[in-house]
């Protein structure tokens, strides 16, 4: 067999290896030990997965939910939801694009999404013929090639778990807050990606090529590893609508970066906002943290949020390798009732280090857009510097931008520079695009993406224009 | 603590004669106090300067009774010379002197209050301490269309004969239409381990002035907490000045409401510390009404093991549109040890807006230095030269040039 025959033996494998037998199981509602027993069991985990899982339970009764941030939520019962169901049989999903609604279906075509792609995004069944023959199996063909490991986590825990059990938890610890502890004892899947030392990853990782990657769940868990010297750049998301049964999504995401390695991480997040009047809509509370380990390390968050009721993220990261760097670009957009409670942590501890901090927020509507932050210098992080900026605009006068950043400075050697501004979009720049023949919508769209430009530049080619297209859908409605 | 805090109280109410219903609410200040205690870094508005634990390590056995029977004597050597000016005189929180000499006296009235307390929607023990404790709150009432010829010089001054107390003191200020208040605080202390509180809230009508300077130079041991609130009528200016830097540990606040059109607030502060103190600036700005407009410059000199805090708010009203909001706060670091935390905080409800803030903290710079050394300046001098010109700029804001001037000669800056 040559290795493409093997990868596709190996992907009906991993597609229909365990998922058979556990159709139709669901874990009883509800969240206690059994629970966590029985999802770790189904997923035949090794022991020291379930204690994981367990400590992190036990840490997790004596948490109280969170209560500062600004987007207040209804209560969750979480006695009241599934923690584990198996994935959707193929006979519940729709069988063709037809059934979708025909909204879904006019936002695909205004992003340019190939038709291929509208299908599995829904979980349209694609028969495995049609499905091996991908770009995802050439793309995993090459990966194997330079040694990458790039997976789902059950199957890392299963085949790699000397690597999970060594840097799992170590950056987002068990003993962290409220949601990710939650996450640390039920998350059910996620991605897994190694990078082995020295090596430059060919390509853009993205959950796009991880078959199965539309259900693993509420509660997903990422794992990223670079080694030494290597280089990945990971793409999670889609600039697609994506509806989820589920309204609470927990997700965990760690990132590890050893000496002189590089990850970079970009995320465009378009969940269901709910309706105009806010009904409905996915609470999206993650738990994303960087940790640049080794010296010269760097890691870079990009992100595009445009949708969920309510996102409340802090992707952060800890320079704890000397001369390393952290850097973080982010565009919100809140339109109609949607809340926004997001920004980054950077936590300057080796010598050198250096931070970077583009926020751009725009709300419209009746949302509401927070930006909060923190950059804090120890005392040991000498010579290192932070710049930061956060722009906000606003569009109408129902809704809110606010900017909370947190400084500190224990370092003489240190800089911090913090900007921060407010302000709409002027008449002259809008009349000055009607009068060359735009309407209202595509100019608020050519200024916005003009406001926003610093942080597109910094996606992936491929994303960066459907995430341009996606700018100027979310705000449709919001002018005149 | 809370049962000194009864026992204190108890004897407080003894000495004051003041109706029952106003021993009532003091009571209820107490009860509320009582339950929610010093407040502490869990709080949001306190994360960086913890009054509970400051009390706890360097005062320990806080008393809260003080006998006012008796005067103090004045030491006349703490008055400021070479300014002429009306003075109001606290010694150990107790008013000694209340003397506008220079002024038109029917144009300014002075009430004694108690029991009119006021009441902020805002949450705050160290206000509730305030009220149950406080035993005179004096209003002062400058009438329309009156300016005060000579600035008004509150000295607060502490002797050797309190240790360990707390001293809670409050005045009420409201500037009628078209009236104007230059307002001095000065603190001299002779005493260490005092937890001074107070409390002033001014009301400012239409088109009046007021400028707050306060001046906290003198190096002392004690815990100081300042609230200002301010009520701003249309037209209406208030201009607040801090220095910073003579306490072990000072936080002020300013509660600004602008409430009328076309009012505007200015806070500037200067933060100057050394060996192991901590001060914080907390400004809250609330834009209320259209066409408003705040300014606030902060900035820090920070020595060994000193540590300051700014924190600012700009609120902005749904209805405030065309408000002007700037923030900006600086600091120089001087020591490994000394620290800087800020938090400038935008929430904006409006649109057409035009707000930003702006906060840079670091050490001097290194290529000023040498330039300077290579005019034939030692280290020393160009490091000197440098701090001058860095607090210069926040000083140069302050309007009146009289007090502009007494000002640097107090933190000794060079033109």
């Amino acid at each position: 067999m040559d290795t493409r025959e093997k990868d596709i033996e190996k992907l009906k494998d991993y597609k229909y290896g365990f998922t058979t037998d556990i159709e139709n199981i669901k874990a009883p509602k509800g969240l206690n030990e059994d629970v966590i027993k029985f999802i770790s069991n189904i997923k035949k985990e090794p022991q020291w997965m379930l204690d994981f899982r367990l400590k992190a339970y036990e840490r997790l009764k004596l948490l109280k939910e969170p209560n500062w941030q600004k987007p207040k939520y209804p209560k969750i019962d979480y006695q009241d939801l599934y923690y584990y169901s198996a994935p959707k049989s193929m006979k519940d999903k729709p069988k063709s694009l037809d059934e979708l609604d025909p909204k879904l279906l006019e936002t695909y075509k205004k992003l340019g999404i190939p038709l291929q792609e509208q299908a599995r995004l829904n979980g349209i069944a694609v028969d495995a013929v049609f499905d091996s023959v991908s770009v995802a199996t050439t793309f995993k063909g090459e990966l194997t090639k330079h040694g990458i490991i790039f997976c789902s986590m059950s199957e890392a825990i299963q085949k790699h778990p000397e690597l999970v059990k060594k840097y799992l938890g170590t950056v987002i610890p068990v003993t962290d807050h409220f949601f990710a502890t939650l996450n640390s004892a039920v998350f059910t899947d996620g991605s897994f990606v190694y990078i082995p030392k020295g090596v430059k990853c060919p390509m853009e990782l993205s959950t796009y090529f991880r078959i199965n990657a539309s259900q693993t769940g509420q509660f997903e868990r990422t794992l990223i590893i670079a080694d030494e010297g290597s280089y990945v750049s990971y793409l999670e998301g889609c600039t697609a609508p994506m509806r989820d049964e589920n309204q609470l999504h927990a997700a965990n995401v760690e990132l590890i970066a050893l000496d002189d390695a590089e990850i970079k991480y970009s995320t465009v997040q378009n969940w269901y906002p709910g309706d105009e009047n806010g009904k409905g809509g996915i609470y999206n509370f993650v738990t994303k943290r960087g940790l640049c380990k080794g010296k010269n390390s760097k890691i870079s968050w990009t992100q595009v949020e445009t949708g969920s009721a309510i996102t409340w993220k802090y992707p952060s990261c800890i320079l704890k390798g000397d001369n390393s760097i952290g850097e973080f670009y982010s565009i919100a957009i809140t339109n109609n009732h949607q809340k926004a409670d997001t920004g980054t942590k950077m936590i300057h501890l080796g010598k050198n280090t250096k931070s970077k901090i583009i926020s751009k927020g725009i709300s419209a509507g009746f949302s509401d857009m927070t930006y909060r932050g923190l950059v804090d210098i120890n005392s040991k992080a000498k010579n290192s510097s932070n710049y930061t900026q956060c722009d906000s605009l606003l569009m109408g006068n129902k809704c809110g931008a606010h900017t909370v950043p947190y400084i500190k400075n224990k370092n003489f050697d240190s800089n911090i520079a913090h900007e921060a501004t407010t302000s709409k979009i002027s008449e002259e720049q809008l009349h000055y695009c009607q009068q060359r023949g735009l309407n209202p919508e595509e100019a608020v769209g050519l200024i916005v993406n003009g406001f926003c430009k610093e942080v597109l530049q910094q996606l992936p080619m491929e994303f960066a224009v459907e995430a341009q297209k996606l700018v100027g859908i979310s705000l449709e409605g919001s002018v005149g | 603590m809370n049962q000194q805090l009864q026992l204190d109280f108890d004897k407080m109410i003894k000495t004051l004669k003041i109706p029952e219903k106003e021993i009532q609410l003091k009571k209820s200040f107490l009860k509320k106090f009582i339950e929610n205690g010093f407040p502490n870094r869990k709080q949001e508005d306190w994360k960086f300067l913890d009054i509970s634990q400051i009390i706890k390590k360097n005062i320990s056995e806080l008393t809260f009774f003080n006998d006012y029977s008796l005067p103090n004597k004045i030491d006349p050597s703490i008055f400021i010379d070479g300014l002429e000016h009306n003075k109001i005189i606290f010694i150990n929180g107790r008013i000694e002197k209340i003397d506008f000499s220079y002024e038109d006296q029917s144009q300014i009235e002075i009430n004694d209050e108690i029991g009119k307390n006021i009441k902020f929607d805002y949450e705050n023990s160290l206000i509730d301490l305030n009220n149950a404790f406080t035993n005179k709150v004096y209003k002062i009432l400058i009438k329309k269309n009156y300016s005060l010829k000579k600035p008004l010089i509150i000295y607060h001054s502490t002797n050797n004969k309190i240790k360990s107390k707390n001293v809670n003191l409050s005045l009420n200020f409201e500037l009628e239409e078209n009236s104007c208040l230059r307002l001095i605080d000065y603190f001299s202390d002779n005493t260490d381990k005092n937890f001074v509180n107070i409390l002033y809230n001014f009301n400012l009508k239409k088109y009046s002035i007021l400028k707050n300077y306060k001046l906290d130079k003198f190096r002392n041991n004690n815990l100081k907490y300042s609230f200002n609130n301010i009520e701003q009528d249309d037209n209406s200016i208030s201009e607040t000045f801090i220095l910073s830097a003579g306490s072990d540990y000072f936080k002020n606040e300013v509660n600004c409401n602008l409430n009328g059109e076309y009012s505007s607030a200015f806070i500037n502060g200067v933060f100057s510390l050394k060996e192991n103190q901590q001060h914080e600036i907390r400004s809250t700005i609330n834009h209320l009404v259209e066409n408003t407009k705040s300014y606030q410059l902060i900035k820090s000199v920070l020595g060994k093991n000193s540590k300051s805090a700014y924190q600012g708010r700009i609120f902005v009203d749904s209805k405030a549109q065309k408000t002007d909001g700037y923030q900006l706060s600086k600091a120089i670091l001087l020591d490994e040890t000394s620290e800087f935390n800020a938090k400038p905080e935008l929430e904006i409800y409006a649109d057409d807006v035009k707000c930003s803030h702006g906060s840079a903290s670091g050490s001097l710079n290194e290529n000023s230095i040498f330039y300077l050394m290579s005019r034939g300046l030692n280290y020393q001098q160009s490091k000197e030269l440098l701090i001058n010109g860095f607090l210069l700029d926040v000083v140069e804001k302050i309007t009146d040039s009289e007090i502009r001037n007494l000002v640097k000669n107090i933190i000794g800056l060079k033109e």
